[in-house]
């Protein structure tokens, strides 16, 4: 479980980028973090491995105020994807990056091998073993990013906008994963702008703007509602904008993806789905 | 007239294992929206590189086929030559940005090509505006949120006003509404300037109601290549992965259950006014 309270963050600069935040993410959750830019989002998730630590309320993961451990203690829980993959990798090749935290964490040879291997495949970089990170297209960096996280299974996974530089078909894997990492009841948190992607995944959502939160729930709630949207500079998923427009007809307007958009149009011609 | 021409275009990268183009050739018209888009790793951004000569100049190895901007040759010029041509957002904005306050970034292209002074004040004034950034003008570039960081590179290229725009996933780091914004912007420079674009997205549903030419890439190959409608409906488009816009998608699937829609929909506009018809029709 994570609990944020009554956290404020400034950097060095003066900037204020956190005013007095407070959330609580339990175990299990699927939590999309979504907003503005420069509203807070990255700030926020990175208190959560101690990367930075408030300047004033405190982040407690597991019961843990996260003053009060090493930075690579929290490691071993939560593992972090960030949201430029050039911050997060410096090895030579793909396969040694991948297995860089499993050999810190001290796993067995035998176990490693066989967690690369899985991760490499999960997300399409088998060919890539022996090939440098920095070789890489944008969308495979930010993979293999993903991947030397998820190769060593962290009970909370924090992915600062995974489904960048990501085609359809990657963005469909991910969510999958996802969806598995959830019924083990790990606990998921991504900072996002794809309202596509949160829309299908149909997670918890929280809004941000300006160094605060402003709102929480369910993608639906959040994502159809218009004044929420335009406070937290995002848009309607575009499901929900066609069906806006079908209301005078009799049509919900509270849809975010294809299946519910599916299922209320053969209902209403009464065709069999 | 044509702006871009791409012949036969090979290129592997110096210990790369294999061709990230295969044999590419695509024309572009002077004034086209062009959305570039295909899987990772398919050889968008390369083809972007190819556009400005930072491939091969910058990262080595042979460039097979010919390839013509603004009427210029690729190979005999220098990049910076190009540079006033053609201008290119990267698709990883911390790699474009060095300068140590936001405006100077900015004004670097302009300088360069001895723009006057009270030109480039004007001019990067004008970007910060488009791009939503004036607060940030004094900041340092590496001290700002991703998005905004993007916002400083698409600035850049925006102040240079140059006759081809290449855009390498521009938005990713943007907010969905900025991200909007952005697009109304280029869109309003591609219809009043006449400035040509070519944008690489893989979010079509936000990005293709201002394109009127769909490319799309697979292996570093082109496999589609065409009006955006007759390339999001294409069964090869749903295959390869490419992420077809939901407007579309949803004609697809209604399709699949048997009903008739009658035409492809792009935009929200486009689908509401097709189920419109059809949800009236009896
Ligand atoms: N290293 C830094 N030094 C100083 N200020 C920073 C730094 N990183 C971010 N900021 C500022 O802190 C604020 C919050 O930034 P943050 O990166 O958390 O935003 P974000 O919500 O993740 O935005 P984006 O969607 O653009 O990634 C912004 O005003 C930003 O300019
Ligand atoms: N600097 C480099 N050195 C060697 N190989 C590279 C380099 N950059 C990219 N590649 C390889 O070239 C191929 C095409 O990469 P490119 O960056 O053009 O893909 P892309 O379509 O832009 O992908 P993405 O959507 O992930 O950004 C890929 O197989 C990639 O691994
Ligand atoms: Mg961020
Ligand atoms: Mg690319």
């Amino acid at each position: 479980m994570i609990e944020v309270k009554g956290v404020s963050f400034t950097y060095p600069n003066g900037v204020e980028a956190l005013r007095e935040v407070s959330l609580t993410i339990h175990d299990g959750e699927f939590v999309a973090i979504m907003g503005q830019n420069g509203a807070g989002k990255t700030t926020l998730v990175k208190q959560f491995n101690g990367l930075l630590k408030p300047t004033r309320g405190e982040i407690f993961v597991d019961g843990v105020n996260t003053r009060k451990v090493s930075v690579a203690t929290l490691a071993r829980k939560v593992g972090f994807v960030f949201q430029n993959p050039d911050h997060q990798l410096f090895c030579e090749t793909v396969e040694d990056e991948v297995a860089f935290a499993l050999r810190n964490f001290g796993f067995e040879e035998s176990t490693i091998k066989k967690r690369v291997a899985w991760a490499l495949n999960l997300l399409d970089l088998t060919e890539y073993r022996e090939t440098s990170p920095f070789m890489l297209s944008g969308g495979e960096r930010k993979r293999v990013a993903l991947a030397s996280v998820l190769a060593w299974n962290p009970k909370v996974v924090v992915l600062d906008e995974p489904t960048i530089g990501q085609d359809h078909k990657q963005k469909e894997k991910l969510r999958q994963f996802i969806v598995q990492l959830i019924a083990q009841r790990k606990t998921v948190i991504i900072v996002t702008h794809d309202v596509e992607f949160v829309a299908e995944c149909n997670s918890h959502v929280v809004l941000m703007a300006q160094g605060k939160i402003v709102a929480k729930g369910s993608a639906k709630q959040m994502l159809t509602n218009s004044a929420l949207v335009t406070q937290a500079s995002i848009v309607s998923p575009q499901i929900t904008q066609i069906f806006l427009e079908l209301a005078d007809l009799g049509m919900p307007i509270d849809l975010i993806n294809i299946h519910e958009a599916r299922e209320a149009l053969l209902n209403f011609l009464e065709v069999d789905s | 007239m044509t702006v871009i021409e791409a012949k036969g275009l090979t290129y592997t990268y110096p210990g790369g294992t294999r061709r990230a183009l295969e044999d590419v050739s695509i024309t572009i018209e002077k004034g086209e929206f062009v959305i570039l888009t295909g899987p990772s790793g398919c050889g968008k951004t390369t083809l972007c590189r190819c556009l400005n000569g930072l491939v091969p100049n910058f990262y080595g190895g042979k460039l097979e086929g010919e390839i013509l901007v603004t009427g210029l040759k690729v190979s005999e010029h220098q990049i910076y030559e190009l540079a006033r041509h053609v201008g290119l957002v990267f698709q990883n904005p911390e790699n474009q940005l060095f300068a140590l306050f936001v405006e100077k970034d900015v004004a670097f292209g302009l300088e360069n090509l001895g723009v006057p002074r009270d030109e480039i004040r004007k001019r990067v004034d004008w970007a910060l505006q488009m791009t939503n950034i004036e607060n940030l003008r004094e900041r340092a570039p590496h001290e700002l949120s991703g998005g905004q960081q993007q916002r400083v590179a698409i600035a850049c290229v925006l102040a240079m006003q140059p006759d081809v725009m290449v855009l390498d996933e521009p938005t990713s780091f943007l907010d969905p509404l900025g991200a909007q914004q952005i697009f109304d912007v280029i869109s309003r420079l591609n219809k009043e300037l006449g400035i040509t674009v070519v944008m690489v997205e893989h979010r079509l549903d936000l990005a293709s109601r201002y394109s009127n030419h769909v490319v799309v890439m697979d292996k570093g190959k082109v496999v589609l290549d065409g009006e955006p409608k007759d390339v999001f409906s294409s069964e090869a488009a749903r295959l390869i992965g490419v992420g077809i816009p939901k407007a579309t998608r949803l004609s697809q699937v209604l399709e699949m259950s048997g009903v008739r829609l009658g035409r492809v929909p792009v935009t929200s506009e486009e689908a509401s006014q097709v189920l419109k018809e059809v949800l009236s029709r009896d």
